[in-house]
């Protein structure tokens, strides 16, 4: 972990990438007949430092056995790897160690409380705490427009299990939630939101939302995604009750995600996944349950991707996460500068630096999304082409697909001028220029 | 250059000046498909003639991609004016094209414009692009024949 290099020069956003580049073996490859690789899909999955690569390896050479079962000594190095790895990602979120369930991934916790609050509104045989959870018909589900179909079909099949209502916050021409288009009640159970938009790179107002919420008396879901990797978060002082992130958007492991949950909610929340491990007490008629995280974590868990995880998170402290957030705004502003410039190009999401994350989504008149993506591709510029997995915030921008190029720390201003330079590549292709 | 190698002058001329596009009366059944990963659209109306055995107009709105744009244009010149089995016939010729990776050599005695589709089949991401409107045809006429069963 000594292969980051210090600041040069000064100011808080300089990030010397020829050598932080040297740590991502990816980047250095070709693609498409030789042309140089250039990585803006980092908003679907990040690449990963040859320090996560290795900590996989050299846990899994050394130290792999299952965790939380066994005696012998691997059992004890990997148990310990495992929950090393959660108090590290913990402090790194500004939470404690218990707060953390180890997911699938981030679709995985939010179905997690979903199913918990499902599962605590069918109330046989779950004790009186679990009741705080419970939904039922005419309570209201509050989501936003700009949500990640994770952070929108799991509320859908809430509600459709428990007769509960989805309702959901616009969005505005802007791309920002629009706070007052939607008043929450005392009926509002769950207000859940993404903290930066995927698509438009939106951040949202969490300390108002939160405050609307406790107002009510509803609960806080976090989409933490498109946040944790790119900016400082300390998920306690932000005051939310739950919230999720996903270890390969932060140059970590695929198959590892994150469930933060406050520790009195956790401790009182029924399982989602049952089975072993996560258990207190196990007879034939009836079963009683581990506290939390274990109750959360049914079967043998996923462990090299926890201690890659854990390593990412290394890594990217070891940088700041003020320097990643000040790098990323660097590039989203020239991307927003030079995609400004070209006719016919629209940016869906914020114009400005102001309040907003290094995802900038795009329509180029006349030229389809798929169609500016395969130029683009031609060039060896990887970016995203569709919905991105938020279909109704198309809809709601009358586009059916953007183009969205998205940062990380490894990204350069070259890189950046290569997408503008694709850009005007693909109008003059489709006749449009 | 790979770039002209997928978007061939051919598929360019039939995104820019698409033939029969725009959706007609009458009309036997419409087909709707949209492409998940994508969400691109086409709707498609197929009118057969009386016999039900002679595909007499094809016609379509579609919002995507210059391939899914030019590959129903092509579609519709391929199959008006043909038997349903001919039309059939072609529909599984072009689809073997499109998702043979590259590997199928394409009939141009039965393909017409649509061989220059080849180059799109090297790339996987962009074959239901390339399919989404057959797949809305091929719907539609599987519509109209059920329609008559039960008429």
């Amino acid at each position: 972990m000594t292969t980051v290099s210090a600041p040069h020069g000064a100011g808080l956003s300089r990030i010397d990438t020829t050598r932080l580049r040297a740590d991502f073996p990816i980047l250095s490859r070709t693609v498409r007949g030789g042309r140089r690789l250039v990585y803006l899909d980092s908003g679907a999955t990040a690449q990963r430092p040859r320090q996560v690569l290795d900590a996989e390896r050299l846990f899994l050479e050394q130290h792999n056995s299952a965790v939380h079962r066994g005696a012998h000594q691997l059992a004890e190095e990997a148990t310990d790897a495992y929950e090393s790895a959660r108090a590290r990602i913990a402090a790194f979120v500004g939470a404690d160690p218990g707060e953390l369930v180890f997911t699938k991934n981030a679709t995985e916790g939010i179905n997690l409380v979903a199913y918990a609050m499902g599962n605590s509104s069918v109330r046989t045989g779950l004790g009186p705490e679990t009741e705080r959870f419970a939904v039922g018909p005419g309570d209201e589900i509050v989501i936003t427009e700009l949500e990640h179909h994770a952070n929108l079909v799991p509320w859908q099949e809430l509600c459709r299990r428990t007769g509960a209502i989805l309702r959901w916050y616009p969005v505005t021409d802007e791309g920002r939630i629009d706070l007052d288009a939607l008043v929450l009640t005392d009926r509002t159970r769950v207000v859940a939101f993404a903290h930066q938009s995927n698509v438009l790179g939106s951040i949202a107002p969490v300390a108002e939302l939160v405050r609307r919420a406790r107002a009510v008396g509803a609960f806080v879901v976090l989409d933490a995604c498109q946040s944790v990797p790119h900016m400082p978060v300390h998920l306690t002082s932000l005051d939310v009750d739950f919230a999720v992130f996903s270890g390969h958007k932060m140059l970590g492991p695929s198959g590892v995600g994150v469930l933060y949950g406050k520790a009195d909610l956790l401790e009182a929340m029924p399982p989602f996944l049952t089975g072993g491990s996560m258990i207190e007490l196990v007879r034939m008629e009836s079963s009683t349950y581990a506290p939390p995280p274990q109750r959360f974590e049914a079967g043998v868990p996923m462990t090299s991707q926890a201690v890659g995880l854990a390593a990412a998170v290394d890594y990217l402290t070891e940088i700041g996460m003020e320097r990643v957030h000040a790098h990323e705004l660097d590039l989203t502003g020239a991307a927003l500068d030079g995609l400004r410039d070209i006719p016919g190009v629209r940016i869906i999401g914020p114009d400005s630096l102001d309040e907003r994350g290094g995802a900038v989504a795009f329509v180029v008149d006349g030229v389809h999304a798929h169609d500016v993506g395969q130029v683009l591709d031609d060039r060896g510029i990887a970016v995203r082409v569709g919905h991105h997995c938020a279909w109704p915030l198309h809809r709601r921008f009358g586009v059916a697909a953007t183009v969205r190029a998205s940062f990380h720390v490894y990204n350069t201003g070259d890189e950046v001028a290569a997408l503008v330079e694709g850009v005007q590549a693909a109008r003059e292709f489709f006749g449009v220029a | 250059m790979q770039l002209e190698q997928m978007y061939q002058e051919i598929i360019l001329d039939h995104y820019r000046s698409p033939h029969r596009a725009g959706l007609r009366e009458p009309f036997d059944a419409e087909s709707y498909q949209i492409n998940p990963t994508c969400g691109d659209e086409v709707t498609l109306r197929v009118k057969l003639d009386e016999a039900g055995e002679k595909v007499e107009d094809v016609s379509y709105e579609t919002l995507g991609c210059s391939i899914s744009q030019a590959s129903t244009s092509v579609l519709t010149d391929l199959v008006v004016g043909q038997s349903v089995a001919e039309s059939m016939r072609v529909l599984a010729a072009f689809q073997q094209m499109a998702q043979g990776r590259g590997t199928v050599e394409p009939d141009e005695e039965v393909l017409g414009d649509g061989v220059a589709f080849a180059g799109v089949a090297k790339y996987p991401a962009r074959v239901k692009c390339a399919l989404l409107g057959w797949m809305a045809f091929k719907d539609a006429v599987v519509r109209v024949s059920e329609g008559k069963e039960t008429a």
